[in-house]
C-alpha cells in the first residue's frame, strides 16, 4: 500500500469530476433535485381531500352535520350539487374524490330517534386516499352521532353526562404526524444510496471503454491503491451531500432534528464506503458503463424504495421479503437516520444497525479489491 | 535489472496463448538481448498485441515460458511491471486531463521522487516537444504529439525495458521520424526496446526483427540476414518499354511466382535468377518489348516476408486439404 500511488488515483479522479459538468451534476445537483421532488411530493398525509355536497334536506340538522366536515382540513368543499347526475360527473372528472348524500329524511329521522342513513360515495381509484378519506368521515360522522346521543341522555337524564371513555392520543417523536418528518430522513438514506452506487458504478468501466486502464494495469499501482484512490473523490462527494441534505431538513423541510449531527456523519461515511464500494464493484465486474449504471440503478433504487422501511413499514410484509430487508443496507441507514432526526437517540441505541453497515461496507470493500485483476482477459 | 539473465532482457520459450479455440500465440520462442531495439513484425492480428501483453504481465498465457527482465511472465508479472515501460496500441492517456496532469498522474502512480520528479517531467516536455503546451487538454494534441507523451508517460521511471505496440500506427511520416530517432536516443543508453509494427520501413531500423504470421514466429533475425539468406527464391528488376504490357507476358513464364510495378520498372519473384533472366528476355526480345536493363537485386523486407507467408501458405494448404 503506497500512498503517494493513492493519491495520485485519488486527484486524478477529482479533476475527471470537476472537468466534466455531467458527473458534477449527477454527484450533487442529481440528489438535491431529488431530495426537493420526493421531498415535497411524497407525502403520505391525506388532508384536503375534494368533496361534493347534495344535501336534499336543507334543514338546519343537515347544516350543522356538514358543518363538521367543513370545519376540518380533511375535507374542502367543491360544490353543493342538486342532483344524482352531478355526483357522478363530479367523481368521474376527478373534481370531487368523496361526495356526501344526505336524505330528505334526516333531520326527522335524528328528531324521531330513528338510525338515519347517510350516503359516502368515494372514488375508490386511488384506494389509499379513499380508506384514509373514508376512515375520516366515519370518525366524523361518530362524533355528531355521539354528541346527539348525549344530549339526548342529557336532555332525559337532566344532568350533564360525560364520555365514558376519554382516549387522550399522544403521539411521540412527531407530535403532528407530519410524514415529511419520518420521510426526510429516509429519504436522504434512499438517495445516497442509489447516487453513491451509481457514481462510482461508471469510474472502473469508463477506463476499461477508454482503453486508459492496459496502461493502468502495466504500471505497478496496486488493486487497492487503485479502489482507495478512486473512492476518496466520491466520498467526499457523498459527505457533502449529506451535508446539503442535513441543511436542507433544517432549513427548507423544517424536520426537527433531535439527536446529534456528527453521528449523522459518522454512519453516512460507514454506509457510503459500503455503497460506494458496491458500485465499484458492479464497475469492476460489468467493465460495462451501460450495464454498470444500469446495475447500479436496479441494485439500489428498489431495494432501498421499497425494502428499506423508509416509506413502507417492514412489519407488514410477507415474512420472506422481510428477511430479504435485512440484506439491505438502506435499511440500517433509514432506521439509524430516523433514530437520529426523530428520537435523538445515540450510539448505544443504534449499536446494532451501526454494526451491519460497517460489515456490509467490509465485505463491499473487500469483494471489490478481491475482483479487480490487473490483467486482460 | 535485478537480475543478470545472460545479457537477456526477455526470454520466451513455447509461449501459447488460446482465446477459446482461436489460437493467437502458438508456441512462440525467442530472446531479446539487453539493448537491443528488437522489432516484431506482423500482418494485423498475427499476435503482435497478444504477444506484447503477455510479456508486459498484463495477460495471462496459456502456456509456455517467459522471463522479462529477469521475472517469470505467469508468477511475477507484478514485479516485471516495476521494471518496464507499457505504450498500448490505443492512444492510452486521459484525455480530459491536460499534458502536465497526465505527467503527474504516471509520475505518482511510478512513485517517482519529489526531487526528480521536475527533472523528469521536464525531460519529457522537452522530448515531446509539448513545452509550451504543458496546460492544453491532451484531447486536443495531433497524434505526433499524443503518442510522443504517452511515451514520456511510459518511461518516467527510467525502466530498462520498453515496451511499444504499433507506437507509429496513424501518425504523420515527419512524426514517425523523429518518434524513431528517440527509440535510438533510448537505445543509445542501454535501454532495450521490444517495438511491433506492420510498417515494413521501421523493421529497417530494428536491431533484430522476428515475423509472427496467424500466431507462430516464422522468421528471426537481422535485416540483413533475412534478406540475403532467408529468402529461397530470387528478385529481379526489370528496366523495358511497355512495362505495363510486358508484365503480362512475363507473368505466363513458367518459375516465375510473381509480378509485380514497382517505380518505373517490374519487380519478379523468381525460382531461379539465371534460368529466369534468359527466359525473360527471349520472351520480352520475342514479343517485341525492349530491355534496357535486367539484374538480379537484393529483395526488400516486404519481398522477403511476402515469399516468407506464401511458401508457408503453400506448405499448409495441402495439410488442410488431408485433414479434411
Amino acid at each position: 500500500m503506497n500512498w503517494m500511488r493513492t493519491w495520485a488515483m485519488a486527484r486524478k479522479e477529482f479533476i475527471h469530476i470537476f472537468r466534466d459538468p455531467r458527473s458534477l451534476g449527477m454527484g450533487i445537483a442529481i440528489p438535491m433535485i431529488m431530495l426537493i421532488l420526493f421531498g415535497y411530493a411524497l407525502t403520505l398525509d391525506v388532508d384536503n381531500v375534494p368533496m361534493v355536497i347534495w344535501d336534499q334536506n336543507r334543514s338546519q340538522a343537515s347544516r350543522e352535520f356538514i358543518s363538521h366536515f367543513l370545519g376540518s382540513r380533511y375535507f374542502s368543499l367543491q360544490a353543493f350539487v342538486d342532483n344524482y347526475r352531478e355526483v357522478k360527473q363530479a367523481i368521474d372528472s376527478r373534481r370531487a374524490l368523496v361526495s356526501l348524500i344526505i336524505p330528505p329524511d334526516f333531520a326527522g329521522c335524528l328528531a324521531s330517534g330513528r338510525p338515519t342513513p347517510v350516503q359516502l360515495i368515494v372514488d375508490g381509484s386511488d384506494s389509499n386516499t379513499a380508506t384514509i378519506a373514508m376512515g375520516y368521515a366515519e370518525v366524523i360522522t361518530m362524533t355528531f352521532s355521539q354528541d346527539i346521543a348525549l344530549k339526548e341522555i342529557q336532555r332525559k337524564g337532566g344532568q350533564v353526562v360525560a364520555n365514558p371513555i376519554d382516549l387522550q392520543p399522544r403521539v411521540w417523536f412527531n407530535a403532528d404526524l407530519e410524514s415529511r418528518n419520518y420521510i426526510i430522513p429516509g429519504l436522504i438514506a434512499v438517495i445516497m444510496m442509489v447516487i453513491a452506487a451509481l457514481m462510482t458504478s461508471l469510474t472502473v468501466a469508463r477506463e476499461w471503454e477508454q482503453g486508459t486502464m492496459e496502461q493502468l494495469i502495466s504500471t505497478p499501482v496496486k488493486a487497492q491503491e487503485l479502489i482507495l484512490g478512486k473512492l476518496f473523490p466520491y466520498f467526499m462527494i457523498g459527505l457533502f451531500d449529506v451535508l446539503l441534505a442535513v441543511l436542507m431538513g433544517e432549513f427548507l423541510f423544517h424536520v426537527p432534528l433531535r439527536g446529534n449531527v456528527a453521528l449523522i456523519f459518522a454512519q453516512a461515511a460507514i454506509f457510503l464506503i459500503g455503497t460506494l464500494s458496491l458500485g465499484l464493484l458492479i464497475s469492476i465486474v460489468t467493465k460495462s458503463q451501460l450495464l454498470a449504471s444500469q446495475l447500479a440503478m436496479v441494485a439500489t433504487f428498489l431495494p432501498a424504495f421499497l425494502l428499506s422501511g423508509f416509506a413502507y413499514p417492514i412489519r407488514s410484509m410477507p415474512q420472506v421479503l422481510q428477511w430479504i430487508t435485512y440484506l439491505i443496507p438502506a435499511k440500517y441507514f433509514v432506521t439509524l437516520l430516523k433514530g437520529i432526526y426523530l428520537k435523538g437517540v445515540g450510539p448505544r441505541v443504534l449499536m446494532v444497525e451501526g454494526i451491519f453497515l460497517a460489515v456490509f461496507g467490509l465485505i463491499m470493500f473487500v469483494l471489490a479489491n478481491k475482483k479487480f485483476k490487473k490483467k486482460l482477459t | 535489472m535485478d537480475q543478470d539473465n545472460n545479457g537477456k532482457a526477455v526470454v520466451v520459450k513455447d509461449l501459447e496463448r488460446h482465446f477459446g479455440s482461436f489460437i493467437a500465440v502458438n508456441r512462440v520462442s525467442f530472446e531479446v538481448g539487453k539493448g537491443e531495439i528488437f522489432g516484431f513484425l506482423g500482418p494485423n492480428g498475427a499476435g503482435k498485441s497478444t504477444t506484447i501483453r503477455i510479456l508486459c504481465g498484463i495477460l495471462a498465457p496459456s502456456g509456455g515460458s517467459g522471463t522479462v527482465a529477469g521475472f517469470d511472465i505467469s508468477k511475477e508479472a507484478e514485479k516485471i511491471k516495476i521494471h518496464i515501460g507499457y505504450m498500448s496500441q490505443k492512444f492510452s492517456l486521459y484525455e480530459d486531463l491536460t499534458v502536465e496532469e497526465n505527467i503527474n498522474f504516471y509520475s505518482g502512480i511510478y512513485t517517482i521522487s519529489e526531487k526528480k520528479k521536475k527533472e523528469r517531467k521536464e525531460w519529457v516536455l522537452r522530448m515531446a516537444g509539448l513545452l509550451d503546451h504543458r496546460n492544453s487538454r491532451t484531447a486536443l494534441l495531433s497524434g505526433g504529439w499524443k503518442q510522443r507523451l504517452a511515451l514520456g508517460c511510459a518511461i518516467l521511471h527510467e525502466p530498462p525495458i520498453i515496451f511499444l505496440d504499433e507506437p507509429t500506427s496513424g501518425v504523420d511520416p515527419i512524426s514517425r521520424r523523429q518518434f524513431w530517432d528517440l527509440i535510438y536516443e533510448l537505445s543509445g543508453k542501454g535501454v532495450t526496446v521490444f517495438v511491433t509494427t506492420h510498417y515494413m520501413d521501421e523493421a529497417e531500423y530494428c536491431d533484430r526483427i522476428g515475423l509472427i504470421y496467424r500466431g507462430e514466429l516464422i522468421a528471426l533475425g537481422t535485416p540483413d540476414v533475412l534478406k540475403t539468406e532467408l529468402m529461397q527464391e530470387d528478385v529481379l528488376e526489370c528496366l523495358c518499354t511497355q512495362p505495363h504490357e510486358a508484365m503480362e507476358a512475363i507473368e505466363k513464364i513458367s518459375g516465375v511466382r510473381e509480378v509485380a510495378l514497382f517505380g518505373r520498372g517490374i519487380h519478379m519473384v523468381v525460382e531461379d535468377a539465371d534460368r529466369a533472366i534468359g527466359a525473360i528476355k527471349q520472351t520480352l526480345a520475342s514479343r517485341g518489348f525492349k530491355i534496357f536493363r535486367i539484374e538480379k537485386i537484393i529483395p526488400s523486407l516486404e519481398d522477403v516476408f511476402v515469399s516468407l507467408i506464401e511458401d508457408r501458405e503453400r506448405v499448409e494448404q495441402p495439410q488442410q486439404e488431408v485433414r479434411k
